[in-house]
């Protein structure tokens, strides 16, 4: 049994790479190139396809992959499985749409608040559940969140169940975060949201805590002998997570000027979100990224060819799709295009993965 | 508030909490087994419900008598689950092995809404229909044959799985593998063994739901989670703890609804469950 064990620990790329990860290279000149290209052209998308549908569907992308890296934070980085990731959406759609519709607060305040709230929220749920081991975590979460959608579908302050109508403002656009004449602004802000979560990623990739973070994910009990805080960092990774989730949910909440239970809080959001993340690769920083940029536009493609009933179509796909990709690549698309951090690094990568190959 | 009603409450819990518990019973069978929680589990409901809705509308056949044959087709299903996934993503992350099955049942769901519309559907006449009055308290007959069905299956199961010898490779499969496999226990095939039991549990569980509850492509999610609870709650792997909790769960939910608010009665289960894990994470009877 401690064979198996520590075979399957060597056996684990993830882990592999995370030991390997001090040795990496800096980045290739190829990279920079390759990066400072992709950030030219995401600037310059929205003025070469000048029409609503391309920035809309950009948009929808950039949301949802702002969604999935906030989940890739707790999960992917720390290896606590979230399946009600919606609930901290849905706070931030609130706290934006109900200070905005009840006490005219500038959406850009109330998102603020949002996500302190979020924060709060995550931390509440963290204490009580971070004891639970694994499947326990997971089951706990999906069931807080499907909890806290039945109690706003019951809340009279915030609308209950038709949800809350914003109120349109056309004199102040940029205070009241509210374009009607152009989706462009939109398109930047999201932007700016969904860059402001990579370079958390980013830096959390690199920082010691991150290192905390995956160790916490893949030796707990090593984690804690060694004086992590398992607590704490899973606390912080929470944190982070909804934070940026709760962001998202706010700039729903603007984007649409509707929200109600039972677009802000489903659980099938919760799922969408975990399977773009693992599509993609959890764990990594353009994984969600790739993910979300996958199955948009496949759910906008199938929504066009096949109407009506297409919307269960993607679903269908995007159910298939996961599947496949937990039995064939359980490290997602982003392992599958060798497009990983350590790649430069040739020799380190290599070996670590000759050593999984050989031993399973 | 009378008596009565207090009385009527606790009787329909038990009788609900009782499909629960065999809904829950298959889940943590599997879970016992491979440490795999089905996410599909609820979805495999929604197959059996709509198989015994189907064979009624196009045969006929009255889904008390479709028992057997959904409970064989919801095997059948549970042991090409695992041949076809579950094997092989049982070395992966369990991120990845819930993924999978979580993928499962979002094709499952979608592949119901595509093909029969997300409309809600009922079986009408079914050969037990009506109510019956008891000391004053009403009890659906339709309920009484599901409680009565789901218990005599659980009581089968149970015996299945402590005094055969298939049960008991299957439990020697359960709390160890290695070493059930140096006793000649083919392993492999205990696990697809255990995936077929614990489909056709919950395909029992689905058909005789069928006779008083909507048929839709999403109604498993509802009872998924309350399998969820209840498998926490009596300890994954315990099938014993399973009918506890699902009876217990049956309870909370009616006398809570009774008492509280019918609204908030998932959330006093979810509460329940949070109560138990936190203080009990290993649930009332589990061993892990």
């Amino acid at each position: 049994m401690a064979e198996v064990q520590s075979n399957t620990v060597a056996g684990n790329p993830s882990l592999a790479s995370a030991m390997a990860e001090p040795m990496r290279a800096p980045a290739s000149r190829l990279r920079k190139v390759l990066y400072v290209s992709v950030a030219l052209a995401v600037l310059a998308f929205p003025v070469l396809f000048d029409a609503p549908f391309p920035h809309h569907v950009m948009i929808i992308i950039f949301m949802y992959a702002l969604m999935a890296q906030s989940w890739n934070v707790l999960a992917g980085f720390c290896g606590q499985i979230s399946l009600g990731h919606a609930a901290f959406f849905g706070i931030g759609a609130y706290s934006t749409g109900y200070l905005f519709f009840a006490h005219q607060i500038s959406p850009w305040i109330g998102m603020l608040v949002g996500v302190v709230l979020a924060m709060l929220m995550a931390v509440a749920i963290g204490i009580p559940t971070f004891r639970l081991r694994g499947h326990y975590f997971a089951i706990a979460t999906l069931l807080i969140g499907e909890g806290v959608q039945i109690f706003f579908q019951r809340w009279e302050l915030v609308g209950a169940a038709s949800g809350i109508f914003l109120p349109i403002v056309r004199e102040t656009p940029l205070l009241s975060f509210q374009f009607h004449t152009t989706k462009l602004p939109y398109y930047y802000i999201i932007l700016a949201f969904l860059s402001i979560a990579c370079f958390v990623v980013w830096w959390l990739d690199r920082s010691r805590i991150g290192y905390y973070f995956r160790a916490i994910r893949d030796e707990p009990e090593a984690a804690s002998s060694l004086g992590v805080n398992v607590t704490l960092y899973k606390s912080f990774a929470f944190m982070i997570s909804a934070g940026l989730m709760s962001l998202a949910g706010a700039f729903y909440c603007q984007y649409v000027l509707v929200i109600d239970p039972e677009t802000v809080f489903p659980l099938s959001l919760s799922i969408l979100v975990v399977l773009m993340a693992v599509m993609g690769g959890a764990g990594t920083l353009w994984g969600p990224i790739i993910g979300a940029a996958v199955l948009v536009p496949l759910s906008e493609v199938t929504r066009i060819y096949f109407g009506g009933t297409g919307g269960t179509l993607d679903l269908m796909i995007y159910g298939a799709l996961i599947v496949l990709i937990c039995i064939f690549k359980p490290e997602g698309l982003v392992g599958a295009v060798k497009l990983q951090r350590n790649e430069p690094s040739a020799e380190t990568s290599e070996e670590t993965s000759d050593d999984g190959a050989a031993r399973s | 508030m009378t008596r009565e009603i207090i009385f009527q409450a606790i009787i329909s819990g038990l009788l609900m909490g009782l499909v629960y518990a065999l809904i829950a019973a298959g889940l943590s069978l599997i879970f016992g087994l491979m440490e795999i929680v089905n996410f599909a589990h609820g979805e495999f409901m929604m197959i059996s419900m709509y198989a015994a809705f189907w064979l009624w509308a196009l045969f006929g056949l009255d889904p008390l008598f479709s028992v057997p044959l959904c409970a064989i087709l919801l095997f059948c299903m549970g042991v090409a689950t695992h041949y076809g996934i579950i094997r092989h993503v049982l070395g992966a992350s369990m991120l990845a092995q819930i993924c999978a099955t979580f993928g499962l049942a979002v094709f499952l769901r979608a592949l119901a809404q595509f093909f029969w519309s997300p409309d809600f559907r009922t079986i009408a006449n079914p050969l037990v229909e009506g109510r019956v009055e008891v000391a004053g308290v009403f009890m659906g007959l339709p309920q009484i044959v599901a409680s009565v069905g789901c218990l005599l299956a659980f009581g089968f199961l149970y015996f299945f799985i402590t005094r055969t010898e298939t049960g008991l490779a299957l439990q020697a499969t359960s709390q160890d593998r290695q070493a059930a496999e140096l006793m000649g226990i083919p392993t492999e095939r205990m696990f697809a063994l255990g995936w077929g039991i614990g489909a056709a549990c919950v395909g029992v569980a689905g058909v005789f739901l069928s006779t008083f509850y909507f048929v839709f492509p999403e109604v498993g999610l509802q009872f998924a989670l309350l399998a969820y609870v209840a498998v926490a709650m009596g300890g994954f792997g315990s099938i014993l703890g399973s009918l506890v909790a699902g009876v217990l769960i049956g309870l909370v939910e009616s006398v809570g609804g009774l008492l509280i608010d019918p609204s908030y009665k998932l959330l006093l289960v979810f509460g329940l469950y949070l109560i138990v894990v936190v203080f009990r994470p290993k649930g009332l009877f589990g061993r892990y």
